[in-house]
């Protein structure tokens, strides 16, 4: 195939047919919607609303965990980078998925065994309740906050390209459905019902994107040699290695370092995938899910290889960089290249379902860290009043959502790959050193854990404002102005080691040792699973 | 109980904790998990951290190709997927056949001693 050939096919990007793309994406919705009013009948106390009754297997929650982890990012935002930058592109998804052995190893089952709803109660579990859970909900419902800019930031980038709505208010109206149609999701479905979208979308995703590759392949003769050969003679030899994007000076090769760093430690401490882990009956399905999740994941990352270098092998990063939505438009217009306008609307309409999957799962995670962390446990201590809690979370969804449109139309336009791995430094400076140190080190204390978790933060999201991100670049968000100092564009180098750094020295910097009694209890619980949260019946 | 804190469940705790944690069972159950995870974490990470700075400071070594336009940089990175899905098996290998068993039977002693004070 030649690329006169392909190009003057992608010359017209506002590609597709826009009733076809809505109505594809509309069966999506009913269906979802019909699924998660089942699955919400049985919604009853905190346990069903946040943990699903802990009544799925390992095998379904993993399809889940997946789900709620290949976000737009993966997806949109690795397809892109891999037409663009070549090799660069593909080292997202090697950090996105060895990060995962970090969760299964160390982490997964032991938080399982310990915990209850959410991230805090294992870190508060034998620190000083109160300022050790407000400290976890406020990097959890931060984390959250990141995480959500970047889907909300990819919807908006999908749409134009689909309905052909390059004018930002047009953007912004779809952004807005999406944030209502994802409250509708949590509010009805809670996590039961957000656990089956995640399923469905999963299943969609991982087969759309494998039927793509096969078809990639099959063009270039089921030779992965030949395919790189028409990517690097459209986008030049330098697509087959690695430099393009990080390679270019000594300060972006320490950023990519920082990447890579946020990106292997980041994925322990995100929330909403730490929060998967208590839908599940057993330590042991636990593990399963993981096992599950890492095949998955593993799977449709490989997918994402031959993708993105078949885009750039058969759309050309100029016509891609050229599209309405850019670098994320890259998997989109591979699809129209392949099946046309049908298949188009397909993929859309699954990256779309990703989209508003992976916000529902951030959403309930930032409810329950609200209503169950700060609600009923901090300003209520431990003692609501019966229904109060689940109405709370409720309410905080309502609100989340809200937040989550106005933050996704401020956004527009970032490449989405990028702000999630904002999350995933955020999660690693303020969250894993906790999380590690409280399951592993019996002489970290109260102190230790909030240093930690606010030093962290803070000085995450301090470098982040200071950054090229946030003004002084070309791609910065605030532009017209240049405050910035720090030079690189994820402070990972810098805020996770000093997470690590301030868990310790707080530690070690006071002599009060905690309860002694409750430390033993913790450990003996966490390796046994004696006691652990058993599934509710129904 | 359903929403209190964690380790506010038994009222009166039946289980002296502390003295589970200096039975042979649960210090052989905690070695034989932390001589396993820890060494395992850090070589992955190692090997992961090799990679990533192979992939940022030697462009030329990646590039090179060994099978058609397949480069060491290709297979590096198929690498990692590979030894991501290796350590995950033998980790669950090692946890169904010598961590479960141990830990099961410590949650049974620990069943017995809180059935008896019902």
């Amino acid at each position: 195939m030649s690329a006169g050939v392909v190009l003057a096919a992608a010359a017209d990007p506002g590609v597709g047919n826009p009733v076809l793309n809505i109505s594809i994406f509309g069966a999506f919705v009913a269906v979802t919607l019909i699924v998660v009013l089942r699955a919400s009948r049985n919604n009853k106390t905190a346990a069903d609303y946040y943990a699903a009754g802990r009544s799925f297997t390992g095998p379904q929650n993993g399809t889940a965990i997946a789900g709620d982890y290949l976000s737009a990012a993966s997806f949109l935002g690795i397809c892109g980078a891999i037409a663009i930058n070549g090799y660069d592109g593909f080292l997202y998804s090697i950090g996105f998925l060895v990060a995962w052995l970090v969760a299964l190893l160390l982490v997964a089952e032991l938080m399982r065994n310990t915990g209850k709803f959410t991230m805090a109660d294992v870190l508060s579990f034998r620190l000083k309740q109160g300022p050790v859970r407000l400290a976890a909900a406020t990097t959890t419902l931060a984390v959250c906050f990141f995480y959500l800019l970047a889907q909300m930031a990819g919807a908006g980038g999908l749409v134009s390209l689909l309905l052909g709505i390059n004018d930002r208010v047009g953007q912004s109206v779809v952004i807005a459905v999406v944030g209502i149609l994802m409250i509708i999701y949590v509010l009805v479905g809670g996590m039961k019902g957000t656990t089956w979208v995640q399923i469905i979308k999963a299943v969609l995703l991982i087969a759309g994107a494998g039927i793509m590759t096969v078809w990639v392949l099959a063009i270039h003769g089921f030779n992965l040699s030949t395919l790189l050969g028409a990517a690097a003679e459209l986008g030049g030899e330098g697509v087959l290695s690695p430099g393009l994007q990080y390679g270019l000076t000594d300060l972006s090769r320490l950023d990519f370092i920082s990447l890579a760093l946020a990106l292997v430690l980041g994925t322990a401490g995100l929330p909403h995938v730490l929060m998967r882990f208590y839908t599940v009956p057993t330590a042991k399905e636990a593990r399963r899910s993981v096992v599950w999740a890492i095949w998955l994941i593993g799977l449709f990352y490989l997918f994402t290889l031959v993708l993105g270098y078949g885009a750039g092998a058969l759309v050309g990063a100029d016509t891609i960089r050229a599209a309405p939505g850019g670098v994320n438009s890259a998997a989109p217009l591979l699809a129209f290249e392949l099946g046309g306008p049908v298949l188009l609307s397909i993929i859309s309409a699954v990256a779309f379902a990703t989209i508003l999957a992976v916000v529902a799962g951030l959403t309930i995670t930032a409810a329950a860290s609200f209503s169950h962390d700060v609600y009923a446990s901090v300003i209520k201590k431990g003692k609501p009043s019966p229904g109060m809690e689940v109405k709370v979370a409720r309410i905080t969804v309502v609100v989340i959502g809200i937040l989550a449109i106005i933050g996704g139309i401020g956004v527009q336009g970032q490449n989405i790959a990028f702000l999630v791995a904002l999350a995933f430094a955020v999660a690693a400076s303020a969250n894993l050193p906790t999380i590690i140190y409280s399951l592993f080190w019996k002489r970290f204390n109260t102190r230790g854990a909030l240093w930690s978790m606010y030093g962290g933060l803070g000085s995450a999201i301090f470098l982040i404002a200071f950054s090229p991100v946030v003004s002084g670049s070309e791609t910065a968000m605030i532009q017209g102005a240049d405050f910035s100092w720090f030079p690189l564009n994820n402070p990972g180098i810098v805020s996770i080691p000093l997470g690590f750094i301030l868990g310790w020295l707080g530690s070690i910097s006071q002599r009060t040792l905690e309860n002694p009694v409750i430390a033993a209890e913790m450990e003996v619980r966490s390796l046994t699973g004696h006691g652990a949260e058993k599934a509710t019946d129904h | 109980m359903s929403n209190a804190a964690p380790h506010s469940t038994p009222a009166t705790p039946v289980i002296d904790y502390q003295q589970v944690e200096s039975k042979p069972n649960f210090v052989a159950l905690k070695k034989k998990h932390r001589s396993f995870v820890f060494p395992v974490a850090i070589g992955f990470l190692a090997w992961y951290f090799a990679y990533v700075l192979l992939a940022d400071y030697a462009h030329e070594f990646m590039a090179t190709p060994v099978i058609g336009n397949i480069n060491i940089g290709l297979l590096l990175g198929l690498g990692q997927f590979v030894s991501t899905f290796a350590i995950t098996t033998w980790y669950v290998s090692y946890a169904n056949r010598t961590l479960d068993p141990i830990a099961a039977e410590i949650r049974g002693e620990l069943e017995t001693i809180e059935a008896a004070h019902k």
